[in-house]
């Protein structure tokens, strides 16, 4: 029952998706995607089962729910039609967050039954991916959401890039040696991983100039959607994994049309602001 | 490598449903009107709120006593829900400005 109507979900995505795509039906497709995420998450919420056993906590989740809803709803109404692409950017970054804080809290769960098995592994690798996904998808959105409303400045110096590149790197090498080797040190080196994510995140909008803050929330956008595909693979869940993987490589596709509409590459418009510094700062 | 092709093999389900929706997600995209740009990304970013689905999983399995696990799994429903439903009614609200602007 529950997999029928996660197949129901996903097909309303793409339909949605495909909808959204074309002035005359854009409306319906936004509707119709709406309706199957409800249907996906009420019956999660009533047809789970893991191992014959249902969930529970339902008092916290519909409390959750009903929080959660009165929040996105209000802000989206009352927001001013110029501050929507900050505000699209903030619910991101909390679609990244609550991303980050699901592999934090399947960590947690799983750090005192870590076996040295194969299965084990490539679930804490999954585990590290959408934490690090999820973070800088988070920690950049709030950035971004800075830049649009003017509270935050770009900031740029010089080998901005060498630091940005290396702070990546440290993040997947950590993430690899928990991964593959599972040191005792366990707990300390996923807050390190989790620490830098969101520096990583903050360092990696900062420099890029205002103005091209819609194609950063739109490569964000992205991201979130390949940290919720890896909460797909994490409880074997298609919906997760059809409506995550759609939005990142249709959220992909859609930066470097961005791009081209302003006559630019990605690339220049990433690392843009490095180059461009130096000319350009005298404004 | 091994581990990674023995995962694949017993995940081989979701591993086509990876690979086609990749190529799905670029076709629906490809050949859109530069004005429906921030409409499909906002509404793109409605539908990633699937992760949701994860929250209310973790919220769901969370033992009572494990209140780290509470607090957080709480946070992340609150979190994805506001992704969601802000997701969808301000692309709603965009396309309906979109729309009124055509008409006149």
């Amino acid at each position: 029952m529950l997999s029928l109507i996660y197949l129901i979900g996903s097909v309303t995505f793409i339909i949605g998706l495909k909808m959204l795509g074309n002035p005359a039906t854009a409306r319906k497709g936004n509707a119709i995607a709406a309706g199957g995420m409800a249907l996906a998450i009420l019956g999660t919420i009533f047809l789970y089962r893991h191992h014959g056993q249902g969930l529970h906590n339902y008092g916290w989740i519909i409390a959750g729910l009903l929080i959660g809803s009165v929040i996105g709803f209000i802000s989206a109404r009352t927001v001013k039609m110029t501050a929507m692409p900050e505000m699209v950017s903030l619910f991101n970054g909390m679609g990244g967050a609550c991303a980050a804080l699901i592999s934090v809290v399947e960590f947690e769960h799983m750090s005192d039954t870590l076996a040295d098995t194969t299965g084990s592994r490539m679930q804490l690798g999954i585990i590290f991916a959408g934490m690090v996904i999820g973070a800088v998808s988070f920690a950049g959105s709030v950035i971004a959401w800075g830049k649009l409303n003017g509270r935050i400045r770009d900031v740029s110096f010089q080998g901005q890039h060498i630091l940005n590149m290396s702070v990546l790197a440290v993040i997947v090498l950590l993430a690899a040696y928990v991964t593959i080797l599972l040191p005792s040190s366990t707990v300390i080196l996923f807050a390190a991983v989790l620490a830098l994510s969101l520096v990583y995140g903050i360092i990696f909008v900062l420099p890029i100039g205002g103005a091209d803050m819609p194609v950063v929330i739109s490569l964000l956008n992205s991201f979130t959607g390949v940290a919720a595909a890896c909460g797909g693979f994490l409880y074997n869940n298609p919906v997760m994994l059809t409506g995550g993987i759609l939005v990142g490589s249709a959220g992909t596709i859609l930066t470097i049309l961005m791009c081209k509409a302003m006559n630019r590459s990605l690339k220049n418009v990433l690392i843009g602001a490095f180059g461009g510094a130096k000319p350009g700062s005298a404004s | 490598m091994t581990p990674v092709f023995s995962f694949l093999e017993q995940h081989l389900e979701l591993t086509y449903i990876v690979i086609l929706s990749i190529f799905l997600g670029v076709e629906v995209i490809s050949r859109v009107p530069s004005v429906l740009h921030t409409p499909l990304m906002s509404g793109a970013n409605a539908i990633h709120g699937v992760v949701i689905i994860g929250a209310i999983i973790v919220m769901g399995q969370a033992s009572e006593e494990n209140y780290l696990a509470l607090i957080l799994g709480f946070l992340a429903v609150i979190l994805g829900t506001v992704n969601v439903v802000g997701g969808f009614v301000v692309t709603d609200r965009m396309l309906e400005m979109f729309k009124s602007k055509k008409s006149k």
